[in-house]
């Protein structure tokens, strides 16, 4: 069975169709691609199955586990983690406290030991702070842990919200255009950041991306999304030569 | 320079209420991004919370006869007065603000001062229009370090209101509850996909700024043992002035600008006639926050932010 799945899936913001009939088979370990023009309704697929809405219609389902309706903290805690296109970062708060809150949902200890420092406090506090420091070295942020993630470079800032989604432990893992804004340089090192992550947690990837050089590479199928439709989907040469997709997607790429 | 070393000893007790209330209409105003217009009242039911205990206490002293030091009565009047009124507080966001979340914040506003009105006329007709006086739990002794004269009780009153506030401050800072409402203050959406329930942190921000309300409203019944229905109104919004010069959401901030305003007051009325006291004094506030639009601490939020 796959590991998350969405069945026929719509949704309307007020009288706006934002996305239609859009269905998904995500298998463990696979990395699927949505792609498609500015405005499509890709965000708000990320959106509509990590519960910050609710689809109209449709049915969503992790692991067996229906999603509609519940809050995107259960969501979150049933192991599915997620990137913004935007980067929501703390700002005022170091790298290092961005990794250790995600770990939050894993601390046991009580509100009375927060306040008078209790010994299991300090010692889950020294736990979390461990696995934090380790998954800032998988994803070369080691350095930076003391530095308001802010202050850092841009590539950099996109890593350290990655290291933040994958310290809540996902099985399912959500990144909203993660080389946005890259150089070059970044690009390579987050394709090789991507498939270690996948090799390494076992995790399955739903990337949103714009650099078709990038999801070719380092996905099995893509899907193509206008209007909020899936006008294709396949392996990385079928929607290459596919001649919708050329026209809705790359026929405009092309012009850049 | 006596009287100016007697004025800082005064203003720093005075600055220690409004510091206390003050971080906690910012805590709220960090997280929900409104500010709780009852906290003021619920000050003043923290100060009858504090006054129920303590003579509950004292009864139950002298009843069994047990010879229990006032200052213990004192300890445990606060200890306990602080759990109860953080019920006040978590009661509070779950029947006022919580099914007003994706209201407009107008609405939410008004629900403080409509929540507040019940809490001042409430006790009115539970308590009765008489004033209580506060039971005096420690005898007052004065001490004279040079020209300055200190009592136990101003000691007292700066002395668990700083630790209060250095509890706070590393609950805050290190442990995961604090780190959750820090990084909530900067940004809503990303906290839920942590799996961090806003409907957790809310309710215990609720409680935290409640408990030291409380704690304010009874060391203030120690210095000024006269308690009323409406006691917390004039305190609650000048507490409310600190927390907007401190920037809100600022707690550091708050804290910083609650002493400043005491000892602007204090001051204020060393110089001038004490009717002017306030005219003048917030004549002063109102000038600073024409430099400093943002308060001492203020950042601009994202716009991002909504509940």
């Amino acid at each position: 069975m796959a590991l998350l799945q969405v069945d026929n899936m719509t949704h309307y913001f007020g009288g706006l169709r934002a996305v239609h009939d859009y269905s998904l088979v995500l298998e463990p370990g696979h990395i699927v691609g949505l792609i498609g023009p500015n405005g499509a309704g890709k965000t708000t697929i990320f959106n509509l199955i990590s519960g910050i809405h609710t689809p109209s219609e449709g049915n969503i389902e992790l692991d067996g586990k229906n999603l509609i309706g519940h809050h995107p903290h259960e969501i979150a805690a049933m192991g599915l983690g997620r990137t913004f296109q935007n980067l929501l970062l703390w700002r005022h708060m170091t790298v290092l406290e961005h990794v250790k809150m995600a770990c939050y949902s894993q601390l046991e200890y009580s509100v009375w030991g927060a306040f008078f420092g209790s010994p299991l406090c300090r010692r889950e506090e020294k736990r979390i702070t461990a696995k934090a420091m380790h998954l800032l070295e998988t994803f070369d942020v080691a350095g930076f842990s003391t530095q308001l993630a802010v202050s850092l470079p841009y590539g950099a800032q996109r890593r350290v919200e990655m290291a933040r989604a994958m310290a809540t432990n996902p099985r399912v893992l959500f990144l909203d255009e993660p080389t946005a804004g890259m150089t070059p340089d970044e690009l390579n090192r987050m394709i090789n950041i991507i498939r270690k992550i996948h090799a390494d947690f076992e995790v399955a990837i739903l990337l949103i991306e714009h650099r078709l050089k990038f999801v070719m590479e380092l996905c099995e199928r893509i899907q193509t999304l206008v209007f909020g439709e899936v006008i294709a989907e396949g392996s990385p040469e079928e929607i290459r030569n596919n001649p919708d997709v050329i026209e809705a997607y790359l026929g405009r790429e092309d012009i850049h | 320079m006596d009287l100016f070393l007697q004025n800082i000893v005064n203003g720093l007790q005075w600055g220690s209420f409004y510091a206390l209330i003050a971080l906690g209409y910012s805590m709220v105003y960090s997280i929900l991004m409104l500010f709780n217009f009852a906290h003021g009242d619920v000050f003043m039911v923290g100060s009858y919370i504090g006054f129920g205990v303590a003579t509950a206490l004292l009864g139950l002293a002298a009843a069994t006869g047990l010879p229990i030091p006032g200052w213990l009565i004192l300890v445990l009047t606060i200890l306990f007065s602080m759990f109860l009124t953080s019920f006040v507080g978590m009661f509070i966001e779950r029947v006022g603000y919580r099914p007003l979340r994706e209201a407009p914040r107008a609405s939410a506003a008004i629900t403080g001062l409509m929540i507040g009105i019940i809490l001042e006329t409430g006790n009115l007709a539970i308590l009765g229009a008489r004033r209580l006086s506060f039971p005096q739990l420690i005898e007052s002794t004065t001490y004279q370090l040079g020209g300055v004269f200190v009592t136990n009780k101003k000691i007292l009153i700066v002395a668990v209101s700083l630790g209060l506030m250095y509890l706070l401050h590393r609950f805050i800072q290190k442990s995961k509850w604090g780190m959750a409402m820090r990084a909530m203050s900067f940004d809503f959406q990303a906290v839920p996909l942590m799996g961090i329930s806003i409907n957790r942190i809310a309710p215990l921000t609720f409680a935290i700024g409640s408990s030291l309300a409380a704690a304010a409203g009874i060391l203030y019944g120690l210095a000024y043992p006269v308690l009323d229905p409406y006691m917390g109104i004039l305190l609650g919004w000048k507490a409310f002035v600190a927390a907007i010069l401190g920037g809100r959401g600022s707690i550091l901030g708050a804290a910083l600008a609650g002493f400043l305003l005491g000892f602007i007051e204090i001051f204020v009325a060393w110089i001038f006639p004490s009717t002017l006291r306030d005219v003048i004094a917030y004549s002063i506030i109102l000038l600073i926050l024409t430099f400093r639009p943002h308060g001492f601490f203020g950042q601009a939020h994202s716009t991002q932010l909504r509940l």
